[in-house]
Formats: C-alpha cells, structure tokens, sequence
C-alpha cells in the first residue's frame, strides 16, 4: 500500500541531511493524497519518530488534523500537536514552514475551542523558538502565541519575547497584530513606554490602505499617550504612510480625539463628563478600562505639576487645587504615586502637610552607571547595525534600480543621500 | 521704621515718608485733554471716551464737545451720528441742526464739482505739480468730510506727480494720517518707512512724527517692545505740532508702559530714566516718571499704585484701551520676579505687603509663574516662604542624555523595522512581476 511506502520511505530518508530535499519532493507529491482520507493515518503516525522523523511526521499530522475536528478529538489532538512541537527537529521543520504554522494555528484553535487557552501557550512559545531563525526574526506564530498569553491572561510570559528587537518580518500581517496584541500585554503590564513604541510601530507602518488593525491600534495609542504622557499630538509622523494621515483621525474623531482635547482643556470635571456620556462607545471599543485610566492619570498630572511649584502644601490645598472632593482623597493618591515613584514626597498626617522632594536620583551609584554603560553599548550595537544596512542597501540591485529611474542621472554625492530618503 | 525691614520692604511702605501726591484717579479732564488735540482726532477721542465711560456725565460732557468741534468742520455724516448718540438729552443747543448740515453738504458738491474741473483741466495740460497740488486738495475736501478711503486714495494718488523728496515726504505725511485714523496700521508702517528712505527732506520734527507713527503701528500690533523703543527715540522737537494724532503726554505714556512691560533693569535704566530727550515727555506726565522710577528702585507698591490709579484713564485712550490689560500683567510680573530674583529664600507676608496684596493671591500668581518658568523657585505653602530653586546642572545633564538616548534606540529600532517592511513590499512585487 501506498501508505505503508511512504512510510518506510520517511524512515530511510530522514537519517541525514543530504536526502532531506529528496523525501521532502516525495512527501510534497504525496501531499493530496494524505489529505484524502486524514481517518487512516493515525496509526501511521505511531509508527514514526517525532524526533527523528520531523518532517514526514509534519506532512502527516498536518493532513491529519485538516478535517473537521469534534470536541473530544480536541483534547487529543492538542496533546499531539504539544508533544511533536517539543520533540521536532528545527532543521527539519523549518523547510515546510507553512505547513508547521498550519498546524501551530490548529493547535491554538483547538486550544480555543477547548476554552483552555493556556495550554497553548508554552508549545507555541517553543514552536516560534523553533521556527525563528534569530530573535530578530518575527514568523507567524509570534502573533498567535501573544495572543494565547493574552486570552489566558499570562501577560509575563508575553512580555518576554516582546523585549527582542524585531527587524526581520514575514508578513506585514504579522508585524500589525504581533505589535497590536504586544501593545495591549504592555498596557495590561502598565509598561505605558514600551506599550505606546509598540502601537506607534502599527500606526507608522508602511501600508497603501488604511486597515482595521491601524484603526485599533491608533485608538489605544491616543489613551495611553494621555495616561503616559498627559498629552496628545495628532501629527502623525512625517514617515507615516499617507493612508494612515489621511483617515486614521476621522476613524477615531469620536470620541478618541474629542477625549484628547477634553483633556487639553485641563477640567478634570469636563473629562470625567465626557467619559461618562461615552461610556457606552469605550465599552464596544473595550477601551472602557484605559478611558477610566486616563481620567485618573489627569489627577496625577496635576499633583505632579504642583510638585514643582511647592516645597510643602496642604492636603486640602492639593484637593482644591487638582479638583479632588476631598483631603482624604488627595492624601489616597499621593500616597499611591509615592509607591509608584512617581513622585518623591512625605505626608506629615498630624497637621495634614505634604512636604515634596527633589528626586534623589543623583546618578552616582554602581546601578546607574551600569546602566548608563549598557545603554551605551545598545545605541553603538545599534548604530552599527544601521550602518551597515546602510550599506547594504546602497548596493542592492533591486533599489539601485528603482533609484536610478526616479532620478535619471546620479553621481557620487546621491549615493549617501539617497538611503536616507528611502528609510526615512 | 527699622532699617532692616527696608530691605525686605523694599522702601513698599515709606510712602507716607515721602509726602508727595499722588495722582488720584480723579475722572478725566476732558476739556484738558481735549485741548492736546486738533481735527479729527479731537473729535473721535471725544466720541471714544463717551462709548467707553460708562458714566453719563462724562458721557455728555464728551459729546457736547464733540458736538462743537464737528461744527467747525464740514463732515456732516459724523455730526448726525453724534446727534443720535446726544439724542436730545442737551437741550436746545444740541439738536439736528438740518441747514447747517445741508449748507454744508450743497458747499462740499459745489467745492467737488470745482476740484474735479480744476483736476481736469491739470490733466488736459499735463502740468505734474498741478495734478498733484489736485488730487492733495481733493484728499483733504475727502478727509474734511470724513471719507477717509477716498481720501487715502486721492493722498496716494499724488505720488506718480510727486518731483521732489519734499513732496513725497508730505504724501507720506498725509497717507499715514489718514491710514492712522481708519485704523489701517499696516499702510501707516510702509508709509512710513518710505518716508524714511527719503531722509534728505527730513527735518528733526517730521523725524519724530515717524517715530510716533511708527510706535502707534507696533503698539496696535501687540509689538510693545518695538513701540516702547521708536516712542523713546521720539525727539523732543516734536512738541504739539503731531498733535492731529498723538499728543506729547501719550508719547510719554505709551513709550513710558511699554518700556516698563518689555525692557529689563538695565535697559529702562539706560533707555528711559538715563534718556534726555525722553524725559522731556515724562515731565509732562509725572506720575507715569513716578512710577517707572519707583519700579526701578523696587517700590513696587506705590509704582502699582500709580498704575492702578493711571488705568481708568488709559482704558478711554483710543490707541491703548487695548492693551492696558496686557501690558500692565506684564509689569505685575515682571515686578515680581524682578522682586524674587536677588533672594535665597523670600517671605510672602512681607512679599504680599510690598505688593498690596494677600499671600493666598501672591501663591496663585507665583504659581503661574513658576510653572511658567519665569521664577525658578519653589513656594513653602506651610511656612510661607519662597525659596529659590538651583538647578542642578548635573543631574538635568544625565536625565536629559538617557532621554535622548531611550528616543535614539526607538527611532532608531523603529526605522530598520520600517526599512524592512519596505523591502518585504519590494520583495513582494518582484516576486510578482
């Protein structure tokens, strides 16, 4: 039989690397009729090596698990799936990398459908470790891993691939979503930096029309820049694609940027109005929690500020002063930005005094400097990297052919001015 | 009074010391003040004031002088609207008086039809110094009569028959007048820096009407600093002879305001108090010398007094109601931060007395001007103290390089990962095609 070939023939072939091109040409022919009846296949599995065999056992199993699947196959079918994505050679896999994403989004689909989203979450981490030839390269299956974190709530898990620095993408699809999802785990984090880089990173995209994503993305921008920042430019970058400048504002005029100038006018009693009678467009958006957020950031801009008019005020001073109700109130949320170190300050409760420091920061212990010292070496790692693609693309055909017909004639001199134009 | 107090004080409360009189806000003289102009002017100040006191005595008192002085001239249009403003309300002697005003109009067609033959019969001949003696004398029936666009425009006109720099200079003269009265600044400052570019006819009077001019323009302009210098460079020859727009007191007042809101110590010392010509003009207003000499040796509580007691009267002058608000936040500041600035540490009681006010009223303006960050300093809200905050060099320098160099490292890593989308689009296409 057909099968029991093709078998055998994945078992000689799969020992080294040389006949890897020639059983992947076999499997590849066989490929429509493994899909033809996926019931038979099950026990051909057994009979294989999810180790050794990594790349038959991918063709298989992914022909396997392309029929509908019943609530109860589920559970086996994740087990499976788990088992082959921790065993698989990486070599292997990475030949068929469509067929091993296939199977990764099965695996979070059944993982969905079995409402246990944590049990995708550590394969899929091991999955994309696989699949990725660097940390810089950002495949599939990052988006769908942080969105199994943020469907499980395993926010920590998340941020841990998002500190790699991504430069390489397969799809821009990819870049949107993984930026999105990552945006949306700093939020849940409080990570308010890092979370606004991210959905900046979506909103400046080079895109040649506007998409939902962008949309989503540019909503949240604005609320997390008013909580992180206090304030909201609606100039998008020079670099933002034109879709982007054209209409990602009068996608989210109402009530994103009205919110954005609400809270210009600086009444926190008008921004608090505003949320209530919107409470119902921020809810559809779930936008709701981070629109609260940003009323109450407004509150900490304000004690912030006084910081640097005051030496000592009184509670009931600062309450008059950032339009809080009452003392008790006013002493809540200092004491709250003291433990965030967002301000530096001591509450004297006998007589109802805040005294404000300066920052003791003096950027003189071993930490700061260490720190000073590796963000050093960062910015020079970077700067390299910058340079060298610089160069890189300086010579690449494809751009030298588009640049040499946009401007007829180019000396020398157009050459270094030329790659600024184009990353820009 | 102890001496040390003094020093906190800042000589704020010697006042009675002193024993001189202070001007004492008294409602304006208008008969005084009217007597410092002439023409058109007169009568429009007139006609401001009554919109703007706000009190009907004065109010008629304006517009019964008002009333006199359009009966001197011929501008029938501003007569009717003043005696609707009168309304009756003055008796007799200040109705609708229709024969004058048709005798007056019947004259001004008579005197057009004559103007426009004459003009005519120039422009058949051809003789330049005609025409333009013409079109003058059209500008000025149009300007007697109020209407002052036509009137702009005939002054304007004379220019393509001016011959020499004399005549040019009078078309200047002319076209900035009328551009002054219609509010049009903006003609008033190219007027008159053509007439600067023709300095050989310029004699030292015709110099110092510019500068008016000049100071009128960037004072409407909100440019107080510009206005305070071309009214301070303003020649004492000057006199009344401008007196059809600016009086010699409201060269003091105006340059006096705008040099205390704009210039600092060293400047006001060297450029107002030290300046001879200028104080020609601040001798006919003592109490603006008073008060920019009260500023200057810090007692700031009889120099705001003054300006308090000045307001009432400045908000009826025509060219400044504008911007008294305005000017005067800027003195209050800059008095308070002038009065800070020596100090490690100030107490606002003391502060709040050399400034008339309340420590909760001082905290608030403070407030504003720290965040401003016009004082650096920081207020003690429970001790009532202000303390002057130095800036520590060092550590602003270390969190202003790791923020420019977080802002690198995103610019940066955001860049290459838009160079790459780009070049997946790129790749994207040929792989197509």
């Amino acid at each position: 039989m057909a099968l029991e070939n093709l078998v055998t023939q994945i078992q000689a072939l799969s020992g080294n690397a040389e006949d890897l091109p020639q059983l992947h040409s076999i499997l590849k022919a066989a490929d429509e009729p493994l899909h033809a009846d996926p019931s038979l296949l099950i026990s051909l599995l057994d009979q294989l090596e999810p180790s050794r065999h990594s790349l038959g056992y991918l063709y298989i199993l992914e022909a396997l698990s392309s029929g509908p699947v019943s609530k109860e196959q589920a559970n086996g079918m994740v087990l499976t799936i788990a088992r082959f994505i921790d065993a698989c050679d990486a070599q292997q896999i990475r030949l068929v990398p469509d067929k091993f994403v296939t199977i990764c989004r099965r695996l979070k689909d059944q993982a969905l459908l079995l409402e246990a989203p944590l049990r995708g979450v550590y394969p899929m981490l091991t999955a994309l470790r696989k699949l990725a030839i660097s940390s810089e390269h950002l495949t599939s299956l990052h988006p769908e891993f942080l969105l199994l974190c943020l469907l499980s709530k395993s926010y920590k898990l998340g941020l841990s691939i998002l500190d790699n620095d991504i430069f390489e993408v397969d799809q821009p699809r990819d870049l949107f979503l993984y930026c999105y999802y990552g945006g949306m785990i700093c939020i849940g984090q409080k990570h308010f930096q890092k979370a606004l880089e991210l959905l900046r990173n979506v909103i400046t995209a080079p895109m040649n029309a506007i998409n939902p994503i962008a949309v989503e993305a540019y909503k949240k921008y604005i609320l997390v820049s008013l909580i992180r920042n206090g304030q909201f430019s609606s100039s998008l970058p020079k670099y933002t694609s034109s879709a982007a400048q054209r209409s990602l504002k009068t996608f989210c005029q109402q009530p994103y940027v009205e919110l954005a100038n609400t809270y210009g006018n600086g009444k926190v009693k008008e921004l608090e109005d505003y949320v209530q009678a919107n409470t119902e467009k921020f809810k559809s958006d779930n936008n709701l929690g981070l629109a609260k957020q940003v009323v109450s950031s407004m509150y900490k801009r304000s004690i912030q500020r006084l910081t640097l008019t005051y030496l000592t005020l009184s509670l009931q001073d600062i309450a008059d002063a950032v339009q809080l109700k009452t003392p008790k109130e006013a002493e809540l949320h200092i004491l709250q930005m003291i433990q965030d170190s967002e301000i530096f300050a001591s509450i004297n409760q006998k007589d109802g005094m805040v005294s404000f420091l300066e920052d003791p920061e003096q950027y003189k212990n071993n930490d700061m400097i260490e720190h000073i010292d590796s963000s050093i070496q960062r910015m020079m790692t970077l700067s390299k990297k910058l340079a060298s693609m610089d160069e890189a693309m300086s010579y690449d055909p494809q751009y030298l052919g588009k640049a040499g017909r946009e401007r007829q004639k180019f000396d020398m001199d157009d050459f270094d001015n030329v790659p600024q134009k184009f990353t820009a | 009074m102890e001496p040390e107090d003094e020093i906190y004080e800042n000589g704020g409360g010697d006042e009675s010391a002193r024993s001189k009189p202070i001007f004492s806000g008294e409602p304006l003289d208008i008969e005084a003040y009217a007597s410092l102009y002439k023409d058109r002017t007169k009568i429009m100040r007139l006609l401001f004031i009554a919109d703007h006191c706000g009190n009907d005595s004065m109010k008629f008192e304006a517009l019964k002088m008002a009333y006199d002085e359009i009966k001197k001239g011929e501008d029938t249009q501003l007569f009717r609207e003043v005696v609707d403003k009168i309304g009756g309300k003055l008796g007799e002697k200040y109705l609708m008086d229709s024969t004058w005003c048709e005798a007056v109009d019947r004259r001004a067609e008579q005197k057009k039809e004559k103007l426009d033959n004459e003009l005519n019969s120039y422009r058949t001949n051809l003789i330049k110094e005609s025409i333009r003696m013409g079109y003058n004398d059209f500008g000025e029936f149009h300007y007697a009569h109020g209407n002052l666009g036509d009137a702009f425009k005939s002054f304007v006109r004379t220019r393509d028959y001016c011959t020499t720099s004399k005549h040019i200079i009078s078309m200047c003269m002319n076209a900035i007048l009328v551009s002054i009265e219609m509010g049009q600044f903006t003609h008033a400052t190219s007027y008159v820096s053509k007439a600067e570019q023709t300095p050989d006819a310029l004699d030292t009077i015709t110099v110092a009407k510019l500068r008016c001019a000049a100071g009128l323009a960037d004072l409407e302009s909100k440019k107080f600093k510009l206005a305070a210098r071309k009214f301070l460079e303003t020649g004492p020859e000057l006199g009344s002879h401008y007196n059809e727009v600016i009086a010699p007191q409201d060269v003091a007042t105006y340059g006096g305001l705008c040099a205390l809101a704009t210039f600092d110590r060293s400047e006001l010392k060297s450029k107002v108090i030290d300046n001879l010509n200028f104080r020609n003009f601040l001798e006919l207003v003592p109490e603006v010398r008073e008060l920019i000499n009260d500023f200057y040796s810090s007692r700031y509580a009889s120099c705001l007094e003054y300006l308090g007691n000045l307001k009432a009267n400045l908000m009826l002058d025509i060219h400044l109601h504008d911007h008294v608000e305005t000017l005067y936040n800027q003195i209050r500041h800059k008095a308070l931060i002038q009065y800070t600035h020596p100090f490690v540490s100030v107490d606002l009681q003391m502060m709040a007395n050399a400034f008339k006010t309340s420590i909760a009223g001082l905290e608030k303006e403070l407030e504003a001007l720290i965040t401003d960050n016009q004082i650096q300093a920081r207020i003690d809200s429970h001790n009532k103290i202000l303390y002057a905050r130095h800036a520590d060099q060092r550590n602003a320098t270390f969190q202003r390089v790791l923020q420019t160099g977080s802002e690198f490292d995103r610019d940066v890593r955001s860049m290459l990962l838009r160079a790459n989308l780009i070049k997946y689009d790129y790749n994207a296409r040929s792989r197509k095609s």
